[in-house]
């Protein structure tokens, strides 16, 4: 009889565990919603709100990364060339036809989806090294590309007079604008990326990460897995392009190129594997970064190759596992002192 | 239930196994035993379609399963519990039960059945209750088996392909394994194909038995027969052939 009890009470707090989990994430994510939806009050007027419109736009590059790299552990140093596909295609046709660009963000979204799709069966049968390989001569081809069709993409010198997006009379070609419309979009991404990591493919996605063998077996097609994961990373980085394009409205291939997609590597890793939150703080110190930086000139992707050495010797968790491993550290102390409070 | 018929599996050039065929009926302990790289683990993964095999014919209740993937095997109700354990270190204990019940998720849309399977994975091993918000890296050699014995038993698989279970462990832990892998085969109705270093121990627990040699099928028998023949005696129970011939 007590047996049975007590295993009922496992149960139940099991149940209880598994919700305040899911509560949990869901209670951070909407204080992270409601910090980022006020910002603009105390910003107004400053140049920082700019700067935020970028660290949103790089936010969603680096939590589409992220769900291939922190998740499933498969590489990508191509990946500047799918935010330069949404990009291209959204600004090389609304800067000629009047069409509505929010179609042709979906269509530009559709295009790059399906080419990941395609390349991703071949080349995400690829491990380690080969794969990185593989990621980063599709990034090069797809640079190349984006110089050499002049007539399309006005090459290097660049394409301009791309119109800002707007919704009936509300014109996004302002900061503030422009901030809510990144950052809105940027957590819905978020919040589906959440919904993913919680769900029976997100597990199935971290098994891949750990041992592909060991998942295969427990029936997890990997093969398929990997390559829709490609697919939705993709998507994501091609909705960044699109929007980046008309906030510009102006863009030129040195913006998608192989730096880039090092400089998106980099704020992953920095931010932390496997955190949605550690991509917004990798975002948003290599976002900021470049202004410090500017000293250096173009040694700066020197800084960013230094960065990723010294974080993955020191600290492979990324800064939000630092913060985290500090933030308890206090909480332990402060325990530790109320205790001794107490029993003096 | 499982009937293989003269499969033949490389790694690339290398000949692993050389025209193998063996049955399985429901709900027997078939053990298979063999020197190190004579081809056990091979024959597993011929077998779950992990390195699927290059010719020959392996049916599983009557359908042809070698040129499934692997996910579609698993599917049909065969499941391998991997040698070494390969249970998912960063992921908690329970999370690993989850993920065994994979392809039992979308079938039954996660219901109730996955809850019931894993309180039975719970009562199998009460220690992984004690323990399921652990990461499954910060356990013991012993209670990754069991972890991913449990993972395995998520997917209610028909057939159970197990892999050297007793591999690195403490004896006394290694027959609290055995027991549970019985108890799997009588209670629970689960057919198991058992792969172990440890002939006797297998031997004493399996209905029949397979010798493997280089690749190569070369004894079967019940598991009584090959415990009495010379020749596992003396290769594989660590008997002297003194103490066989001259006594």
């Amino acid at each position: 009889m007590r047996f049975f009890s007590r295993q009922r009470h496992a149960v139940r707090s099991l149940k209880l565990n598994m919700i305040t989990e899911k509560k949990r994430q869901i209670l951070i994510f909407l204080i992270f919603a409601a910090a980022v939806l006020a910002a603009p009050y105390f910003l107004k007027g400053n140049y920082l709100l700019n700067v935020f419109v970028f660290v949103g736009i790089n936010t969603m590059l680096a939590i589409g990364l992220n769900l291939l790299l922190g998740y499933a552990g498969q590489i990508s140093l191509g990946h500047a060339a799918f935010f330069g596909m949404g990009a291209y295609i959204s600004g090389i046709i609304t800067a000629r036809f009047p069409v509505d660009p929010f179609l042709v963000m979906i269509l530009a979204a559709t295009i790059a989806g399906a080419l990941a799709f395609v390349i991703g069966s071949p080349i995400l049968k690829l491990k380690g090294h080969y794969l990185a390989m593989a990621t980063m001569g599709f990034g090069i081809i797809m640079y190349i590309i984006f110089n050499e069709t002049v007539d399309w993409t006005g090459g290097p010198s660049g394409l301009s007079g791309i119109p800002n997006l707007h919704i009936g009379s509300l014109i996004f070609d302002n900061d503030l604008n422009n901030y809510y419309l990144v950052w809105l979009s940027t957590l819905a991404v978020m919040l589906l990326s959440i919904n993913l990591s919680q769900s029976r493919i997100g597990r199935a996605l971290r098994a891949i990460n750990d041992s592909e063998v060991a998942a295969r077996v427990m029936g997890v097609n990997a093969r398929i897995l990997k390559v829709r994961i490609f697919t939705v990373s993709a998507v994501i980085s091609a909705v960044a392009g699109s929007l980046y394009a008309h906030i510009m409205t102006f863009i030129a291939p040195a913006s998608f190129g192989f730096n880039f997609s090092v400089e998106l590597l980099t704020m992953v890793v920095v931010g932390g594997l496997g955190s949605i939150y550690g991509s917004f703080l990798g975002a948003a110190i290599l976002t900021m970064l470049p202004e410090l930086l500017r000293v250096f000139q173009d040694l700066d992707i020197i800084i960013y190759g230094l960065m990723l050495i010294l974080m993955t010797m020191f600290m492979p968790g990324g800064l939000i596992s630092g913060i985290e491993a500090a933030a308890g550290f206090i909480a332990a102390r402060m325990k530790g002192t109320k205790d001794s409070d107490a029993q003096a | 239930m499982l009937k293989i018929k003269n499969i033949n599996t490389f790694y690339g050039q290398a000949q692993a196994l050389k025209n193998v065929s063996l049955h399985l009926t429901e709900g027997e302990i078939v053990t298979l035993i063999g020197a190190n790289g004579a081809g056990k683990t091979t024959l597993l993964n011929s077998l779950s379609g992990v390195v699927p095999p290059r010719s020959g014919e392996i049916f599983f209740n009557n359908i042809r399963i070698n040129n499934l993937a692997v996910h579609q095997i698993v599917r049909m109700g065969i499941s391998q519990v991997p040698e070494g354990r390969q249970v998912f270190k960063p992921i908690s204990v329970e999370d690993n039960l989850e993920l065994g019940a994979y392809l039992k998720h979308k079938m039954l849309g996660g219901g109730d059945e996955v809850k019931r399977n894993k309180e039975m994975v719970y009562d199998l091993f009460p220690i992984l209750r004690e323990r399921r918000k652990q990461l499954a890296g910060t356990l013991s050699g012993g209670e990754q088996q069991m972890l991913a014995i449990g993972r395995s038993f998520m997917a209610r698989p028909k057939l159970m392909l197990l892999d050297e279970p007793s591999m690195g462990l403490a004896p006394m832990v290694t027959q609290e394994i055995f027991r549970v892998i019985e108890n799997l085969s009588k209670e629970k109705k689960t057919t198991v194909l058992l792969v172990e270093q440890n002939a006797r121990a297998a031997l004493k627990m399996a209905n029949r038995g397979y010798v493997l040699e280089n690749g190569r099928l070369i004894l079967e028998g019940t598991a009584g027969e090959l415990l009495e023949n010379k020749d596992v005696q003396r290769a594989y129970l660590g008997k002297d052939k003194k103490e066989i011939w001259e006594r």
